[in-house]
């Protein structure tokens, strides 16, 4: 085999394989969205943007993902530095924080539902302790800011680990001498984190943000159980598009509008995470 | 007035003791270099000065002050590290600076001793840059401008040259000398390169397995090594030594030849001898000469001398030839005397 042929053959498969089964159907529903009755045409997109769920669900969307991603940001940068710093028991902690990681997203809304409910886990217990007469229910029209509360707490529950995993593992690359050269002049344990970890991990964190924030504006499942149609969000109305209202065009074009936003974020966290030209870290 | 003292300073990891009860002062702006093999102790007792590390007894005190409780920052020192340790996300000014960033000097203060620092390292024109684009020896040369920035009483510096090449070595080794002898600054060096140690140290502290066996002058430690370790550890080759048997009246047989020594009762001690104060003569040690090594100055003679291998530095304008039997004398005021029980040095004046 010629050596300078190989590289190519070797990634063939894979590519073809994303060919087949992605870019294909990535240009089906580009073609769908931009689909019309007299050729191209921004019909769907203007359609789906009019509709008086978009700016709600847009909305939703993105007040889920402000208040999430910060917090499990804060949550997997705090735990991936107690587990960095642990001598014994360090892998069985992170075999621990990372189960929710191996439960599907539907499971996961389904095990805070049965916490939530009218006849849920929550209620039982305060039911018991006498702090409620009945059962409440709390994940009802008439508690918007509950339901989105449960929402954001199991999604939290359920999605710090994947940041935890990828921010453990940079942590662990950047080398003793920094932090030992970083206290001998003079920085305090938070200073170290900030002007060594922080600015240190910014590979990492790159890669943390930008597949968690895309994780967030394709929230689902857990949004279903929980919230049911109390909490509209843009992956559920494209749901709704495709298969209650069958309108695969309109559905279309909101899935390339959510891959637009990702996009946009994705850059965004690039530039702003970028490490300084000349700078290798 | 920075004299630091260490005080019966001691260290254990687990089971494992790596200090044994180090008593040490190195006095104001002395230039004192702890020497060992991989392993000694050395670099424990460095970070315990510098209080990266927690001694398990003792106290070290610098400039009448006990610091040994106190965080880093506040023990009055700067490090330079084996592996540099300067910031790849900051530029080079920010490394230089960032202690006095951290001490939260006003920025101008910060400018001004940055350059300064930077102009006496010849750096002054790679401030802006970030590590990444400099080479080995421009890196650590930040890594000094750093701690020098700190005006430190007391610099301390593990194994700082040992990542360069050699040329580049010596060229830092006399430069590092320069700038230190102009700070006034108390200086700990770490190194295992006895070379360095001799070159740069007012004075040498042999370290071997957790104790510290010598601490004298880099000519004293050579010429009168406290203990056999330190005569087969400093020189390159190391001491000959060979057995000794008492002749009665302080006069000693070594291989076949009467040799003055001390006057002691001991049945047995080591005669030791440089390669440099050995000299071909009509009478003297029978060697059998069993490798020539010519290192242009001197010929390297590898012997072998009452079944001892022996080493010995001769002008290179002598035709010796593997295989050769050689008489070679030992220069009588250069003789050392180790007692083999206890490996320490026997003087031989009365």
């Amino acid at each position: 085999m010629n050596a300078r042929l190989l590289p190519y053959v070797l990634i063939l498969p894979v590519t073809l394989f994303l060919c087949l089964f992605f870019l294909y159907p990535f240009v089906l529903v580009a073609a769908q969205a931009f689909g019309g009755s007299d050729g191209l045409s921004l019909d769907n997109f203007r359609d789906v943007v009019s509709y008086w769920k978009f700016p709600i669900s847009l909305k939703n969307t993105m007040l889920l993902a402000a208040l999430v991603v910060p917090v499990q940001l804060a949550l997997a940068l705090l735990m991936a530095t107690m587990v960095n710093r642990m001598k014994k028991g360090r892998d069985l902690v992170l075999y621990i924080w990372t189960i929710p990681l191996g439960i599907s997203d539907l499971a996961a809304g389904i095990i805070w539902l049965a916490i939530f409910e009218q006849s849920g886990f929550l209620n039982s217990m305060m039911t018991g302790l006498g702090l409620a007469e009945g059962p409440v229910n709390f994940l009802s029209y008439q508690n918007p800011g509950l339901v989105f509360l449960a929402i954001a707490l199991a999604e939290i529950w359920r999605a710090t680990a994947i940041m935890l995993v990828i921010l453990v593992a940079g942590i662990g690359l950047i080398p003793k001498e920094y932090y030992e050269a970083a206290e001998v002049f003079g920085a305090s344990p938070w200073q170290r984190f900030l002007r060594v970890t922080l600015p240190m991990l910014r590979p990492s964190l790159q890669t943390a943000l930008i597949l968690r924030v895309v994780l967030a504006f394709e929230v689902f499942a857990v949004v279903a159980a929980l919230g049911g149609t109390l909490l509209p969000v843009l992956m559920g109305e494209i749901y709704a598009y495709q298969f209650d209202l069958q309108n695969g065009g309109a559905a279309a074009a909101m899935a390339l509008i959510v891959l637009g936003i990702s996009i946009v974020f994705t850059l965004i966290i690039l530039r702003v995470l970028r490490v300084p030209k000349g700078a290798t870290i | 007035m920075a004299e630091i003292q260490i005080r019966n300073v001691a260290k254990r990891f687990g089971s494992y003791q790596a200090l044994h009860d180090i008593n040490l002062t190195i006095a104001d702006q002395e230039f004192m270099v702890l020497l060992g093999a991989s392993g000694c102790g050395k670099s424990t007792l460095l970070r315990i000065i510098a209080g990266l590390e927690t001694q398990t007894t003792g106290e070290v005190w610098i400039g009448g002050r006990r610091i040994d409780h106190l965080p880093p920052k506040d023990r009055g020192i700067a490090m330079v590290f084996q592996n540099y340790a300067v910031f790849p996300h900051l530029t080079v000014f920010e490394n230089i600076g960032f202690g006095l960033r951290m001490q939260k000097l006003r920025n101008d203060e910060v400018t001004r001793r940055v350059t300064r620092t930077a102009e006496l390292m010849h750096i002054e024109q790679l401030l802006t840059r970030y590590s990444g684009e400099l080479s080995g020896g421009q890196r650590q040369r930040v890594a000094v401008a750093r701690a020098l920035a700190m005006e430190p009483d007391v610099i301390l510096m593990d194994e700082p040259l040992s990542n360069l090449d050699a040329l580049l070595r010596l060229e830092m080794r006399a430069e590092l000398k320069g700038v230190l002898a102009e700070s006034n600054t108390t200086a700990i060096y770490v190194t295992h390169d006895q070379v360095e140690a001799m070159s740069l140290a007012d004075r040498i502290s042999v370290m071997h397995q957790g104790r510290i066996v010598q601490a004298a002058s880099p000519v004293e430690v050579y010429r009168d090594p406290a203990e056999r370790f330190v005569a087969g550890f400093i020189g390159n080759p190391p001491m000959n030594f060979l057995p000794a048997s008492n002749h009665g009246n302080g006069r000693w047989a070594v291989a076949d030849q009467v040799f003055a020594g001390p006057d002691v009762s001991a049945a047995a001690l080591e005669f030791a001898i440089r390669p440099e104060d050995l000299r071909p003569a009509d009478d003297g040690l029978e060697a059998r000469v069993r490798l020539v090594e010519p290192l242009g100055a001197h010929l390297l003679l590898t012997c072998d001398v009452a079944g001892t291998m022996f080493r010995a530095i001769l002008d290179s304008d002598m035709t010796v030839r593997a295989g050769d039997q050689l008489k070679l004398a030992a220069m009588p005021d250069r003789i050392r005397w180790f007692d083999p029980d206890t490996s320490l040095s026997v003087p031989t004046a009365a």
